[in-house]
């Protein structure tokens, strides 16, 4: 059974690593959660990047967070990727394997994937 | 939508954006019922546009917080055979005590009744998406009941934010325990 002893044991955990965390590179991933983006599976999208973050160890350095309507209905689920220094870009029509493969190749191995982002659609 | 879990998680962030730092998600199942309500100690709405919310087409671009999420679900109730209302006490008028709430209820024989669906990623979303928000969900069954209460894990975690990642994951694991059992 999940405990609060479990809870205070990753506060712990976190406090040691708040030094480490400090002067990590900034991305962030903004997941459209309106109407129109959680009727198209934004909440699946968003799922799969809180755990697919997680699990390629980038915690400390990407931080994954949800919006209003981005304005372009049409191509929800839409995930921003905003990054330090670079353009945003912006993926349309994502679906939970999109996510997964854009924390391995473009939040982990630094690609954009180009055929997944609005320009492409 | 698809599930009725989408329609809560959809309807709760009305209650973010009205700026309300305490939101109860209450589900109450009987045989025959299932009842959703959301209330919030947001900034309400004036009754000139509370009687507007849930018409689609009178929702003009700057009051778009409501936009479709509330036709949506008043629809989904309804068509079950169901009742949906939502009561509201703007700041202006009710410094004191304001707030919004919204009730659907739904007639689980229906065949229209759109099943609940996956409850604990709407719950865990919303608290991912709002950290700094006192989200209460209870939710009771014939069967049992399932409740929690950020409060209490933010008196165990200090300064560790809700949405941390590790944190999100144990809120959802706790969620899947509690149903399970």
């Amino acid at each position: 059974m999940k405990s609060l002893a479990e809870l205070a044991a990753i506060k712990e955990k976190m406090q040691n690593k708040v030094v480490l965390r400090e002067g990590s590179s900034d991305t962030r991933v903004v997941v459209g959660m309106a109407t129109c983006g959680i009727a198209a599976g934004a909440r699946p999208v968003l799922n799969a990047f809180v755990e697919e973050v997680g699990a390629a160890g980038l915690a400390g350095s990407v931080m994954v967070t949800q919006t209003g309507c981005i304005g372009i209905c049409q191509y929800e689920p839409v995930v921003e990727v905003y990054e330090a220094g670079k353009e945003k870009i912006t993926y349309v029509k994502m679906t939970p394997e999109k996510a997964k493969e854009v924390v391995e190749k473009h939040l982990k191995g630094g690609k954009v994937i180009d055929e997944y982002t609005i320009s492409k659609v | 939508m698809k599930e009725l879990s989408l329609n809560i998680l959809d309807i709760a962030k009305n209650s973010v954006k009205a700026g309300a730092d305490t939101v109860y998600v209450t589900l109450t199942e009987t045989a025959d019922t299932f009842t959703m309500k959301i209330s919030d100690n947001g900034c309400g709405m004036k009754p000139d546009f509370l009687r507007t919310v849930t018409d689609p087409f009178s929702t003009t671009r700057t009051t778009r917080k409501v936009g479709m999420g509330i036709p949506f679900l008043k629809l989904a109730a309804e068509q079950t055979g169901g009742s949906f209302s939502i009561e509201s006490k703007h700041e202006s008028d009710y410094p004191e005590d304001h707030g919004t709430v919204t009730t659907a209820v739904f007639n689980r024989n229906s065949i229209d009744f759109t099943p609940l669906g996956d409850i604990v990623s709407s719950i865990t979303t919303l608290i991912q998406g709002s950290p700094d928000i006192r989200w209460i969900f209870s939710h009771t069954m014939p069967e049992g009941e399932v409740e929690l209460d950020t409060q209490e894990l933010k008196e165990v975690l200090g300064d560790v934010p809700l949405d941390n990642l590790e944190v999100v994951l144990w809120i959802k694991g706790y969620l899947e325990e509690a149903y399970a059992s």
